[in-house]
């Protein structure tokens, strides 16, 4: 098997940072499944076979990762030895609790009521605050390198996309 | 001037010779099989010209097996043997079956798939669909002149594990080498977005004889890309037909029917459905085996109400997969409709009206599917010709995940992964000095276990004695290229390796596949063992050609010492190449497999960083 640094960006041939140029991302990506994908050795041995679908399922992973805002803030935490998601501390400050748990009320009663209007306007308010925390990420991680405010936003936004996803799967239900 | 190549004596093949590649649609009403010829893709017709193969198989009282036109013309006086929309059955038990009730057959509760009472015996989905597959090899092979190397099998995208693995086992049963399992909107995609140089992104809107199927992808240079894919498995036109058969047994106010009967008003109904394409009224005139007679008259207006949920039973799934893919109906650049059943008004309708744009008919909806399935076993069995190359980047249309406790689904790949995919995540126990532990896989979006598929269960043993809480396993979810799962547990903390890989077990285990494959040889033993000899030849020129190559261009990041593990490997397969001990020759390739495999993983890598070596310059802005 290939022995991917546990470096992402080194496997992309990119610059370790949380600002990255999507159109390089991709074309990283794409140059790297065309070399390991399984229909390119659609015909070829076992032992090919099983390395292509390892190699590939690895890059379609460290694509992922670099792709999502949340992910790739995780992976430049770890490459600085900080596990941003650690089971020993979860904390979150107690202010926006309070607010996500008005958003989880304010989905329940919209789904209890069929109001599909206000659940998919939750689910916009929600990504649009995702998207100015990101620009703060980008900010923390790379230019002042403050980590631990970097590690909270990290944990809110992964807190966030939680709750949008549970939205999401209210409106899936509604949607039958 | 071009010099001929000429090969050594006793040296394999030329690995360029041309391949002859098939690509079947193996539908629930027709299926179809194409193939490249000359650059163009081309569906193979009968020796009547006839494109589509009714996908019916009729077990006759002689013996033979008719499939096809053949069966189709017995369907309504021999309903319980000729067995039709077979793939609505595929990978489902008998409880999943309730809405298809209405089809005469002698049912069998079986354990993981239904099967079927036939004169011919109790007949599996999978052994019935191979029997299908072998009427489409046949066709292929008479056609190209000689043994199909590689076949890509069309399946709906959002078929599930037990699906897919059900489908790629009849192909096996019916002795297909299988290249890939292509989904078939991202078949119809490929063929689509060649044939018209697209760009952008497309809806694919697919609503064949049994199934649903709604993907949405980004086209550009060279990658098709599947954003999204969601549908509904048990959805098609097969379920239009049976409104108007509901409608005409309320009109006419029949009694209970025969299966003959029934089965001779199912086939109205389908008639009367079609020519409503067209005209806006279709007349039902049918003579009953009671002496009872039918004459009414269906208007588009009534077809139309009678199946108005049937068509808005397509929309949730449409926003579901465009919410997933993080796409407005107003950013679809196009919306490709494939299946015989978007030719009905009140579908394109519909479909019009959700995305705002009428849908692209520049195509036949039948054949695209096939036409495209062609095309990538094509390039699949190394036929590509010029510098047209494409890559296919395809999803899982279901989660998968394990039962944790309190009966609750863990979610492990969730829908719309890239394939292939393999994802982790650890476990613990949760008693003291617990050793073994129950893993249960299963497929659906549901929250509660019981609300999903069930796949597989298998247990992981000898777990050293700890602390509850104190142990590490790692489940491991792969799924590979076909879109199919296999799971592997690991205890992490001691060292100690107790790791189990299981392939969901609904369907039929390998040693059921090989018993089949030897029935169907019984009759002359000699034949079969011809047949398996000749085929481990095949594999052992291919894989000893392969190996050589691979040492000719990348020999250096061997050891001497792995190098000559590896020649020696090589030899062992030549030295029995040479007798007729087909089970010799299968183990020494199986050994040489297993001797290439860290050589394997090494090329892959210095693939990619010669890959990245490109990219570097320009990733650095």
């Amino acid at each position: 098997m290939i022995d991917f640094a546990d470096n992402f960006f080194d496997l992309f041939g990119l610059p370790p940072r949380y600002r990255v140029d999507d159109a390089s991302l991709e074309r990283a990506y794409r140059a790297l499944q065309s070399q390991v994908h399984p229909d390119r050795f659609a015909g070829g041995t076992d032992a090919e076979r099983r390395a292509a679908l390892q190699s590939s399922a690895r890059v379609n992973e460290a694509y992922r990762a670099l792709k999502d805002p949340v992910l790739r803030a995780q992976h430049v935490l770890s490459l600085q030895g900080i596990e941003a998601l650690a089971e020993t501390d979860t904390s979150l400050p107690l202010d926006f609790l309070e607010q996500q748990l008005e958003r989880r009320e304010a989905a329940d009663d919209a789904a209890a009521a069929g109001d599909v209007r206000t659940l998919s306007a939750l689910v916009d308010a929600i990504v649009s605050e995702a998207r100015d925390r990101e620009a703060l990420l980008a900010a923390a991680l790379d230019d002042a390198h403050a980590y631990a405010d970097a590690r909270t936003q990290v944990r809110e936004l992964t807190f966030l996309r939680k709750l949008a996803a549970d939205i999401g799967a209210m409106q899936d239900a509604l949607d039958d | 001037m071009a010099l001929f190549q000429i090969a050594e004596p006793g040296e394999a093949p030329l690995p360029h010779a041309f391949k002859r590649a098939i690509g079947i649609d193996l539908g629930t009403t027709n299926s179809l099989v194409a193939t490249v010829r000359n650059g163009l893709a081309v569906v193979l017709p009968d020796e009547e010209g006839r494109p589509l193969v009714p996908s019916i198989v009729r077990y006759r009282p002689d013996g033979a097996i008719d499939v096809g036109y053949a069966a189709m013309a017995h369907q309504a006086d021999d309903p319980q043997n000729t067995i039709v929309s077979v793939k609505r059955m595929m990978g489902r038990g008998l409880a999943d079956l309730a809405d298809d009730r209405r089809f005469p057959y002698r049912f069998h509760d079986t354990p993981g798939m239904v099967r079927i009472g036939t004169r011919a015996g109790v007949k599996s989905p999978v052994e019935i669909s191979a029997d299908l597959l072998r009427a489409l090899r046949a066709r292929g092979e008479a056609s190209l002149g000689g043994p199909v190397d590689g076949a890509v099998v069309t399946v709906p995208a959002y078929f599930d594990d037990a699906q897919r693995q059900a489908t790629k086992d009849a192909a096996k049963l019916a002795g297909l080498p299988i290249l890939r399992l292509l989904n078939e909107p991202t078949a119809a995609a490929v063929a689509y977005g060649l044939d018209n140089a697209s760009e952008g992104v497309y809806a694919v809107y697919d609503l064949g004889g049994g199934t649903f199927d709604i993907s949405i992808l980004r086209l550009t240079r060279g990658v098709f890309e599947v954003l999204a894919t969601n549908g509904d498995s048990a959805l098609g036109g097969d379920d239009f037909d049976h409104r108007v058969f509901c409608w005409i047994i309320e009109a006419a106010g029949l009694p209970p029917l025969s299966p003959a009967d029934a089965r001779l008003l199912l086939v109205k109904s389908r008639d009367a459905k079609e020519m409503l394409t067209g005209h806006d009224a279709a007349p039902l005139i049918a003579t009953l085996s009671t002496g009872g007679k039918v004459d009414l008259t269906l208007t588009k207006d009534i077809f139309t109400e009678i199946t108005r949920n049937l068509v808005a039973k397509t929309l949730p799934p449409l926003k579901r997969a465009l919410r997933d893919a993080g796409v407005a109906p107003a950013d679809v650049n196009g919306v490709v409709l494939v299946g015989g059943a978007t030719r009905m008004p009140q579908v394109r309708r519909a479909v019009a009206e959700f995305f705002g744009q009428p849908p692209l008919t520049n195509l036949n909806p039948d054949e695209v599917v096939a036409l495209g399935a062609a095309i990538q076993a094509n390039k699949l069995a190394g036929n590509r010709e010029g510098d047209d190359d494409w890559l296919l980047l395809d999803v899982i249309p279901l989660s998968l995940g394990l039962e944790t406790m309190g009966g609750l689904a863990e979610r492990i790949v969730p829908r719309n992964s890239t394939i292939p995919v393999a994802r982790s995540q650890e476990f613990t126990t949760y008693r003291d000095g617990q050793t073994a532990m129950a893993i249960h896989v299963v497929q659906g979006e549901r929250e509660r276990v019981a609300d999903c598929r069930s796949l597989a269960r298998f247990e992981l043993r000898g777990i050293p004695p700890m602390t509850a809480g104190a142990a590490r396993i790692r489940v491991t979810f792969e799924v590979d290229a076909d879109g199919l799962l296999a799971v592997s547990a690991r205890e992490q903390t001691t060292g100690i390796e107790a790791a189990v890989t299981v392939k969901p077990s609904y369907g039929l285990s390998d040693d059921e596949i090989s018993r089949m494959l030897e029935d169907s040889f019984a009759h002359a033993e000699d034949d079969m063992k011809a047949r398996a000899l000749a085929e481990v030849q095949v594999e052992a020129d291919q894989i000893v050609a392969a190996t050589r190559a691979a040492l000719a261009t990348d020999g250096d990041l061997l050891e001497e010492r792995e190098r000559a593990a590896i020649d020696a490997a090589v030899d062992a397969v030549i030295a029995r190449r040479a007798g007729a001990d087909h089970v010799a020759l299968r183990s020494a390739v199986e050994a040489l497999n297993r001797a290439t495999g860290e050589f394997a993983g090494r090329r892959m890598d210095r693939s990619v960083r010669a890959a990245l070596a490109g990219k570097r310059v320009d990733a650095v802005l």
